[in-house]
């Protein structure tokens, strides 16, 4: 059926006015990306910051030892990840427990997450990887393990308080309908309130994900070398800064899959929330 | 009887919810609670389910104490089926994942033989095309069946029902209201707390209702709803008349 002279003009109408804002958006990119080129590029010391930060030769030469720290950055961030998301998951579930047998274990769940929010990682690097040897323990793990260790205590922390957002979040009519049915406070929390906690909190908890990808490199400050430490060592070795934006492009291209997950997974709640509306 | 209400009192802050409330049904009885908003319907249900807890009072299931705080609560909730008004679907779970939950995690039943009871079930009620659909795609009228039916496949001795018609656009209240005629039908023992004058009269046996956290006047539904001694409840009948809902 071919639409009515009415509605050809509508359509019509509003082709015009889409072709007219890409024309716009284009014009306006244009004008924008050259005014920053011309000012970066025009200012006074461009020349000397173009070779300072920008020396491909030297970026070169130090990208095997930066790829060489990026792997230690990578399995670090698989393992401190899986392990400070099942942490938190523990730590959220037993702050919700409630009856007096539990009373330890919440009391030690609140203050655990209170402390380590508000301690800074690095004082945590420091007492874990230099005070824990310090005890002369039999078995006492090496610095790497120590250092992921601050790692997921302190990432536990703020993933506990996601969790327990989301839990807190599942409506009290969910639970009703789950004890109404005969099901116990643990079968409740395992079937029906956490599943749709995590799924809830997906977005917020792949963020902090990729927020522990840039800080896993903190170990360095005990001795392993990552990607930012082995830029370190190049840039002193040759006073050229390259190296760093070397290891600051590939910290960029390692998030970027990280964070096309994160957004689509965001989008993918927003819409699912919105399908009943 | 099968549940004997006696003498419950239920306080929340400085308001009395339910106050010395007396209240009996006999097995395969379908008893019909009707009163104004914040009469203490819904409340009662939840007492007796033990999502509240009473204040003061008895209730006896079976001849049990229920309210006794030694009684495990998860062993009575097993025998009475609650629906609700807003049918609290588990809306991550398929509307088979739904009604097996109970079966398969409470009563340890074998999956398969769960999902054959579900799935006979849902096409009693002629949902056999939902058992995999999610409870989002499904109308509020198709929802509230799939609620009664995870209640039903636990075979408690006791169905409470909520409001459960309260929320629905006035075309799919019928298809709920069948489903509780039929269960009437097959003899299961209910508790309804309805706005629906029509529906109480045609299958409830007694008709309590309830005003300022009493039963205030209760018995078959043509001379509770036809002939009403208490002026209280002339008028609460006379505002549902006004309201084109009888």
């Amino acid at each position: 059926m071919t639409p009515s002279a009415l509605q050809q003009g509508r359509i019509a109408y509003r082709r015009r006015r889409a072709v007219r804002s890409v024309l716009l958006a284009a014009l306006s990119t244009a004008v924008t990306g050259t005014l920053l080129v011309v000012a970066v590029t025009g200012s006074p010391g461009w020349d000397r910051v173009k070779d300072a930060f920008f020396n491909l030769e030297l970026g070169a030469d130090a990208v095997p030892a930066i790829l060489d720290g990026l792997w230690l950055n990578i399995r670090l961030l698989v393992v401190c990840a899986v392990a400070a998301l099942a942490l938190g998951l523990v730590v959220a579930v037993l702050r919700t427990l409630r009856g007096p047998v539990f009373f330890p274990a919440r009391a030690l769940a609140t203050t655990y997450t209170y402390t380590f929010r508000g301690v800074p990682l690095i004082i945590v690097i420091y007492l874990f990887a230099f005070g824990i040897p310090g005890l002369r323990l039999q078995g006492t793990p090496g610095v790497l393990v120590l250092g992921g260790a601050a790692l997921v205590v302190t990432y536990g922390a703020y993933l506990a308080e996601v969790f327990r957002a989301g839990i807190e979040s599942v409506h009290p009519s969910q639970l009703a309908a789950a004890r109404s049915l005969g099901l116990t406070y643990r079968q409740t929390m395992r079937h029906v309130v956490l599943p749709q906690a995590v799924r809830r909190v997906a977005p917020p908890l792949l963020n902090d994900t990729v927020a522990l990808q840039k800080d896993v490199g903190l170990v360095s400050l005990a001795g392993p070398i990552d990607a930012v430490r082995a830029a370190q060592i190049s840039t002193a070795e040759t006073f050229n800064y390259t190296p760093y934006i070397v290891a600051a492009v590939l910290f960029v291209l390692l998030a970027l899959p990280l964070i096309a997950v994160t957004d689509g997974v965001t989008m993918r709640a927003a819409r699912r929330q919105n399908a009943g509306t | 009887m099968l549940l004997s209400i006696s003498g419950v009192r239920k306080v929340f802050g400085a308001s009395v919810v339910l106050e010395d409330l007396d209240l009996g049904v006999e097995e395969h009885q379908v008893v019909a609670l009707i009163g104004a908003s914040g009469s203490g319907k819904s409340t009662l249900l939840r007492c007796v389910n033990l999502l509240t807890e009473v204040d003061d009072g008895v209730i006896r299931l079976d001849g049990e104490d229920i309210t006794d705080p030694r009684v495990n609560a998860d062993r009575v909730r097993q025998k009475i089926g609650m629906v609700f008004q807003s049918y609290n679907l588990f809306p991550h779970m398929t509307v088979l994942d739904n009604i097996t939950l109970a079966p398969t995690r409470v009563h340890r039943r074998t999956s398969k033989e769960a999902r054959e009871q579900a799935r006979e079930w849902l096409s009693r009620v002629g949902l056999s095309d939902k058992t995999d659909s999610y409870p989002d795609g499904l109308s509020g009228g198709q929802q509230q069946r799939v609620a009664i039916v995870r209640a039903l496949v636990n075979s408690p001795r006791l169905l409470l029902l909520d409001e459960v018609t309260s929320a629905l656009d006035p075309e799919l209240v019928g298809e709920v209201l069948t489903m509780i005629r039929d269960l009437k039908t097959d003899g299961m023992t209910m508790v309804l707390a309805t706005h629906e004058m029509g529906f109480a009269r045609q299958v409830a046996d007694k008709v309590a209702f309830l005003d300022g956290g009493r039963v205030l006047e209760e018995g078959p539904p043509e001379r509770v709803l036809g002939d009403p001694t208490e002026a209280r409840t002339r008028q609460f009948l006379a505002r549902i008349i006004e309201a084109g809902r009888l």
